[in-house]
């Protein structure tokens, strides 16, 4: 063996390493040398013909050129498993920037995000939902709630009727009645739901929500109800705004008052949200009239109560900058998507 | 009501401004619903007189005036057609300032003018602008017209509850405001009119405590044609009560003064006596207004010989008013009470200034004074012979007032205050109630009478209402409500409406919110079977029927959607549909079945348009999907079922009845196509609407021990006749297996090359698991035989190699 060929074989291994392109040509390239058939694998294996004493010499010179050409080939082996990586990476990339599929969500109605807003915050303090029939007796609607037939408060509600005696409910206190009718007190409820009257403008649809609460306990007085619908309005609102009370008139209620709240839009400083006043009327409110406790059966010397009812359509507009009411009942998903 | 502030302030004028006492009043809770200046801010205006007119030479329709202004005359070009020598008029002078100009020296086709002669709209006054505003004749010239007319005064208007009579007069208003500031209150003094003459006109009383006092007064030779003097017609005015005649001017203004409605009557038209009675069916008036009214029986009336001529306490007669021919008057003031007066004039589709107030309570003590007061009035302005005051009373009838208990101990109980014995006897003698008290060791009671024009005053909570808007509700405390925490039972069986709701928005719906009354027309499109409940006084024709279903709400806001470009409509509503038996003739509560109902409607693409997306279009099997979705929220979905249904709004071949155990559920489908034709909908419409009482019921879980031992599966194909459904292959499967079977899945249905066009081939994913040991090959060919045997006996089904 020449030192020269094993140089010269060693140059060419290391050309065809560095040539190769891809792992199978680096693999024939490492059979061509390194394999049992291969050239240095040859060069070690014809040691045998050389004098006993060249042997460990040459040998370890063929090593060495083995251990270089083994090095090369893991080398470029790296590197061409680091190109096909790379290149396999390029070929996947995606616009990340695209929508993704299916995506969709509805939404609920705005009036119903309030009224699930103001259940909550009442079931926090213990009070139950109760639910009653919108097709209602005029008993319910009226006569138990201290509005005899010929009340003038009844021209205050315009009653979409069925017959003299049934009538949609114009406000969701019969289910006050009809509560106060099956429990024991004491109890605390609220009661949302659908109403009805005969009016449509501008700033009325003949059908709306309301929600009605009512407080039943041996000392229920209104220091209590102004401490609840105080708090409510600031927990609603998420504000310190302020709140008055105002004396009114509801034959079910007594004393009565009107409530309102410190205009949300403009914090009282007058806009036009709240007609230049600074305050919005947002609900009525009064201790429960002692006939109307009688006329279900709980005797007002034992207990007293307290009522309260409001809009949550009102409500949603002035939380969500609704300007017209009818938005609400139109269902154009354009509108109602706005609130998803 | 609307009335004048500086009316109001000839009873009490606290020291606060327009916009104060407007606060003042709507926390007090007489509600002002808003106020305006009575004229615009104008200045430099003062009474003219013209006092010499003449053509313009260039210009047909201007007028050159010589005007005085008191002392000095001043030349002016005038284009009113009104504009005529010698009446007064409003004068701006050079240098006026009116609404938004100046007035300045001017040239009008050439000749000068010095000043502006004025409308009632240039002045702010009203909407009038035909002519010249025209002053009395006794205006004096040079005055300022502001002054002259006090313009400086703002129009109140407020909204009464119904329960606050005794403010519906200026007596009323003042007291009240008296009461609220702590103010002493001027009275109007009213004195007896001495008769000059002897006439009266007899009355007989026959309705008991309907009518328990008529006061009546004849006056006679009275100038009709008599002008009623300035001061009063501006009050009438900012009462927003038109001027008419002296002698209805002065009634009006009695009843604005006093509350007191009156009605007068011409003297010669009456015939025999006034008789107070209620009516007997059928009699007819014709009114005032020159309506003809049959009436209906219990209507309080005045007649005479001839018959009705009034409804008493809201409309006086025709054939005996008072028309510009009268001479002689018969004056009425009477108290009517409340509850004969409540609702008639809205049953006879009225509502007058009279019976607002006696339906809400007049003051059963006023009638007499109220009489003295425009007597008085009348022979000043309209001269006249008044006869003697004829008082007719049935002193048993009269109202009584109630002696009414107040509890010390009660008022802090009710209001949560802590508030002294004093400043409650305090608060009542303010009120003009009469009290006494009487102090035990644990509590302090008295007794209380109102006074008669309070007629809200009747239990000890009418006081207690009293009491706290006098000390102010926004005085008194506020405390949170302090009560045992004891907690609130929650059904976990219960599924809360809100968790299927949200269920469905994650599902792409969005909630709507529709009427519950429907157009009967599109209902009977979409639900021609049920007979819907009608309303008696419905808005519309569009909103005259109770929904029998949520459909037709839902389908109209999917055509409302559809109409305005949304290619894609998912909707859902919960709410309550309402239904009776067929032909109901008098309806009652326990006809109507009001029910609690989950509908919703799909239209449209399957997903919304994105890239990638499938442009598919919604079928039946998305709206199941969706449908069985909420099913699984019960944790009991395999308790549903789908059989073939029948429904009129819906396809015949696509829908489906669902069912728990033995209780109907509810109805999925594609909307007919002849339903949706007329509809005008042109594309698939599908439906479901679910009883929520039905679906919002789950078991609580209980929990089973899995099995360690492998589960096996087998797939297979089978081809059976294109009519075998699903639900048949299911149950037969079911049928022929036991405990080890765990599942099937039917994950593919086939028709077409290949396969008999009647016949379809059903892929099946067969699942075995045995609970206590690991299944033979043996074992699960048996299952799998036995399972194709039992399709092929029952079912016809061949085995698809």
């Amino acid at each position: 063996m020449q030192v020269s060929d094993l140089k010269e074989i060693t140059e060419k291994a290391q050309s065809a390493i560095a040539a190769a392109e891809d792992a199978a040509t680096l693999d024939s390239v490492r059979v061509t040398y390194l394999g049992k058939k291969g050239n240095l694998t040859a060069l070690l294996k014809g040691l045998g013909k050389l004098p006993a004493e060249e042997r460990p010499a040459a040998g370890a010179e063929i090593n060495v050129a083995k251990q270089l050409v083994q090095d090369a080939i893991n080398t470029r082996k790296e590197i061409l498993d680091q190109a096909a990586i790379n290149l396999k990476l390029e070929s996947e990339i995606i616009d990340v920037t695209l929508p993704g599929r299916d995506s969709d969500l509805g939404g609920l109605h705005p009036v119903t995000m309030v009224l699930q807003r103001i259940e909550n915050f009442f079931r926090s303090v213990g009070y139950d939902v109760v639910e009653g029939p919108e097709i209602e007796d005029d008993y319910h609607n009226f006569e138990a709630l201290n509005i005899p037939h010929h009340h003038p408060a009844r021209a205050m509600h315009d009653t979409f009727y069925f017959n003299p005696n049934m009538l949609l409910r114009t406000h969701t206190s019969p289910v006050q009645v009809r509560t106060m009718e099956e429990r024991k007190p004491p109890f605390r409820i609220i009661c949302p739901g659908r109403v009805y009257r005969v009016d449509s403008d501008l700033t009325h649809t003949p059908m709306f929500h309301q929600v009605e609460g009512l407080l039943i306990d041996e000392n229920a007085s209104f220091a209590d109800l102004k401490g609840t619908i105080i708090e409510f309005l600031q927990v609603f609102f998420e504000k310190d705004l302020d709140v008055r009370f105002r004396p009114s008139y509801f034959p079910f209620t007594e004393p009565s008052a009107e409530v309102d709240v410190q205009c949300v839009h403009c914090v009282g400083k007058g806009c036009r949200v709240c007609s230049n006043t600074g305050w919005l009327e947002v609900m009525g409110a009064g201790m429960v009239h002692p006939k109307v406790l009688e006329a279900s059966g709980i005797d007002p010397e034992e207990y007293t109560g307290f009522a309260f009812g409001m809009g949550p359509d009102r409500l949603a507009m002035l939380r969500y900058g609704v300007d017209d009411l009818r938005l609400f009942f139109e269902n154009d998903q354009r509108f109602l998507k706005q609130f998803n | 009501m609307k009335f004048s502030e500086s009316w109001l302030r000839e009873y009490v004028s606290p020291d606060l401004s327009t916009q104060e006492l407007v606060d003042q009043l709507t926390m007090a809770g007489l509600e002002v619903e808003g106020f305006e200046p009575v004229a615009s801010q104008f200045s430099k205006v003062v009474v003219g007189e013209i006092l010499k007119i003449e053509k313009h030479p260039d210009a047909d329709k201007l007028a050159i005036c010589t005007v005085s202004s008191g002392e000095e005359t001043h030349q002016v070009v005038c284009g009113a057609s009104n504009a005529r020598q010698g009446i007064k008029i409003p004068f701006a002078l050079i240098g006026a300032k009116l609404e938004d100009f100046k007035i300045k020296k001017a040239k009008l086709r050439g000749v000068e003018s010095f000043g502006m002669l004025c409308s009632e709209r240039e002045l702010g006054i009203s909407d009038k602008h035909e002519g010249l505003m025209e002053l009395p004749a006794d205006a004096p010239a040079g005055v300022d017209v502001r002054e002259y007319l006090s313009l400086d005064d703002s129009i109140i208007d407020l909204d009464l509850t119904p329960n606050r009579s005794d403010c519906l007069s200026m007596v009323g208003l003042g007291r009240e405001t008296g009461l609220i500031n702590a103010l002493d209150v001027s009275t109007i003094k009213i004195e007896a009119v001495s008769k000059t003459i002897n006439d009266q006109f007899e009355v007989d009383l026959k309705a008991g405590s309907a009518c328990p006092r008529f006061v009546g007064r004849v006056i006679k030779n009275i100038q009709l044609d008599a002008e009623t003097p300035l001061w009063m017609k501006e009050k009438l005015r900012r009462s927003d009560v038109r001027s008419i005649d002296p002698v209805v001017d002065v009634t009006n203004f009695v009843m604005l003064e006093l509350g007191q409605p009156m009605h007068a009557y011409d003297l010669a038209k009456l015939q025999g006596k006034t008789v107070v009675r209620q009516s007997e069916s059928e009699e007819k008036v014709t009114l005032l207004d020159g309506s003809d009214v049959t009436l209906a029986e219990n209507t309080l009336l005045i007649t005479d010989d001839s018959g009705p001529i009034g409804i008493a306490g809201i409309m006086g007669g025709l054939s005996t008013s008072v028309t510009e021919t009268t001479q002689d008057i018969y004056l009425e003031s009477a108290f009517f009470a409340p509850t004969s007066i409540t609702g008639r004039a809205r049953s006879y589709g009225m509502n007058t200034d009279a019976s607002h107030r006696f339906e809400r309570g007049v003051d059963w003590k006023g009638q007499a004074d109220a009489i003295e007061r425009a007597t008085a009035l009348l022979l000043e302005i309209a001269g006249g012979d008044a006869g003697p005051t004829t008082e007719s009373v049935l002193e048993n009838d009269l109202p009584s007032i109630p002696e009414v208990s107040l509890r010390l101990n009660r008022v802090k109980r009710v209001l949560g205050v802590e508030i002294e014995e004093s400043q409650i006897d305090d608060i009542l003698s303010r009120l003009g109630f009469e009290h006494v008290s009487n102090v035990t060791k644990d509590d302090v009671t008295w007794q209380v009478k109102a006074p008669a024009y309070r007629f809200d005053i009747a239990i000890e909570a009418d006081l207690i209402e009293e009491i706290s808007r006098v000390y102010g509700y926004n005085n008194l405390p506020v405390r949170t409500p302090r009560t045992s925490l004891t907690m609130a039972p929650v059904e976990e069986g219960v599924i809360n409406l809100n968790k299927i709701k949200d269920h469905l928005v994650t599902r792409g719906y969005q909630e709507a919110i529709t009427y519950s009354f429907v157009d009967p027309k599109l209902q009977a499109v979409l639900d021609p079977e049920q007979d819907p409940i009608g309303l008696a006084n419905p808005l519309s024709s569009e909103m005259a029927v109770m929904r029998t279903s949520l459909w037709p709400g839902l389908v109209k806001a999917l055509i409302h959607n559809v109409n305005r470009q949304q290619t894609r409509v998912r909707l859902f509503e919960s709410g309550l549909r309402f239904q009776q038996p067929p032909n109901t003739a008098n309806l009652e509560m326990a006809d109507v079945r009001q029910e609690r109902m989950l509908a919703g409607v799909l239209l449209g693409p399957k997903m919304p348009e994105i890239w990638g997306n499938s442009s598919e279009v919604v079928d039946f099997f998305d709206l199941k999907g969706d449908v069985e979705s909420i099913f699984k929220l019960t944790g009991a979905e395999t308790e549903f079922t789908f059989d073939v249904g029948q429904h009129p709004a819906l396809h015949p071949g696509q829908t489906a009845r669902i069912m728990r155990g033995t209780n109907l559920v509810g109805f999925i489908g594609l909307m007919d196509p002849r339903a949706q034709k007329k509809l005008g909908i042109d594309q698939n419409v599908y439906l479901f609407e679910l009883k929520l009482d039905e679906i919002n019921s789950r078991h609580v879980p209980e929990a089973q021990s899995l099995s360690k031992f492998p589960e096996v599966r087998r797939d297979i194909a089978v081809i059976v006749d294109s009519e075998v459904s699903a639900a048949e292959i299911n149950a037969c499967v079911e049928s022929a297996t036991d405990g080890s079977f765990q599942n099937l899945m039917l994950f593919d249905v086939y028709q077409g090359k290949g396969i008999d066009p009647n016949r379809k081939s059903v892929a099946l994913g067969l699942t075995f698991q045995h609970g206590s040991r690991t299944l033979t090959d043996d074992e699960i060919n048996k299952f799998v035989d036995e399972i194709v045997e039992a399709l092929t006996i029952k079912l016809g089904a061949s085995l698809r190699n």
